[in-house]
């Protein structure tokens, strides 16, 4: 599965990349699938993802929890915690 | 729901007062006009700049989310917000909401609303510059924000009534 991913704040800065694309594995069904795959790509996403508890991600610009399947994503976003307003 | 709520994401400033002029315009039924603006502040002259990021597109459809929930729930009249992104100095505006409906109540109730859980899903990111210039690093998210966002689940009879 093709998809977009764009990060965000320290994660963007981290991986050092706005975005990406990515071909994804059959076998990464679920947000944690992806976030555990992404990991295996290199340090910085080590780095980047290491604290995935604290994590944020978006389907297609909506928030989505970590046991969600990304089927029908075309974009996903990784960032940390907001901190607007 | 017919009310659309006006939502902004920008670079440059808002003017409060036009704002409030063009929710309330050629209305006579609104009996109260709550705003809220959030400044940048410079943490005791530590800080030259707050850096704001967003994820384009979702901060729209975020707030424009927020927005309609709030309308719903305490029966808006009128409802903006608009958000900064970009490089903001002490002094400067970051964030505006403005409530209107028929009594304060509601009106307060509404901003404070919005305004929890903007801080807390809409995506933006505050990143630091120290008075030297230099960057010191992004904002960490607050667990308080979260407690006053998480307050309104608690919160079952309507707080809009009176005024």
């Amino acid at each position: 599965m093709k998809v977009k991913l764009v990060y965000f704040a320290w994660v963007r800065e981290r991986l050092d990349k706005p975005e990406e694309e990515l071909d994804l594995p059959e076998t990464v069904v679920t947000v944690a699938d992806l976030l555990a795959h992404l990991k295996t790509l290199g340090e910085e996403y080590e780095t980047a993802l290491q604290h995935e508890n604290v994590i944020r991600v978006a389907i297609n610009q909506e928030h989505a929890e970590h046991d969600e399947p990304i089927a029908g994503a075309r974009e996903i976003g990784i960032f940390p915690p907001m901190t607007g307003g | 729901m017919s009310l659309t709520p006006t939502i902004r994401v920008q670079s440059e400033d808002f003017d409060l007062q036009k704002e409030v002029d063009k929710l309330t315009a050629g209305r006579t039924d609104i009996g109260a006009v709550v705003t809220f603006s959030g400044l940048c502040r410079d943490e005791g002259g530590a800080l030259s700049a707050l850096e704001l990021e967003h994820y384009p597109g979702m901060a729209e459809a975020e707030m424009r989310r927020i927005a309609e929930l709030a309308i719903e729930r305490f029966s808006l009249q009128g409802l903006t917000a608009i958000h900064r992104y970009g490089k903001i100095a002490p002094g400067e505006n970051i964030v505006l909401v403005i409530a209107a409906s028929p009594h304060r109540q509601a009106a307060f109730d509404g901003a404070n609303f919005v305004m929890d859980f903007l801080k807390t899903s809409a995506p933006f990111w505050k990143k630091e510059h120290a008075a030297s210039g230099e960057a010191r690093g992004w904002v960490p998210a607050k667990d308080a924000d979260d407690s006053a966002r998480d307050r309104w689940s608690k919160i079952t009879e309507s707080p809009a009534r009176g005024g």
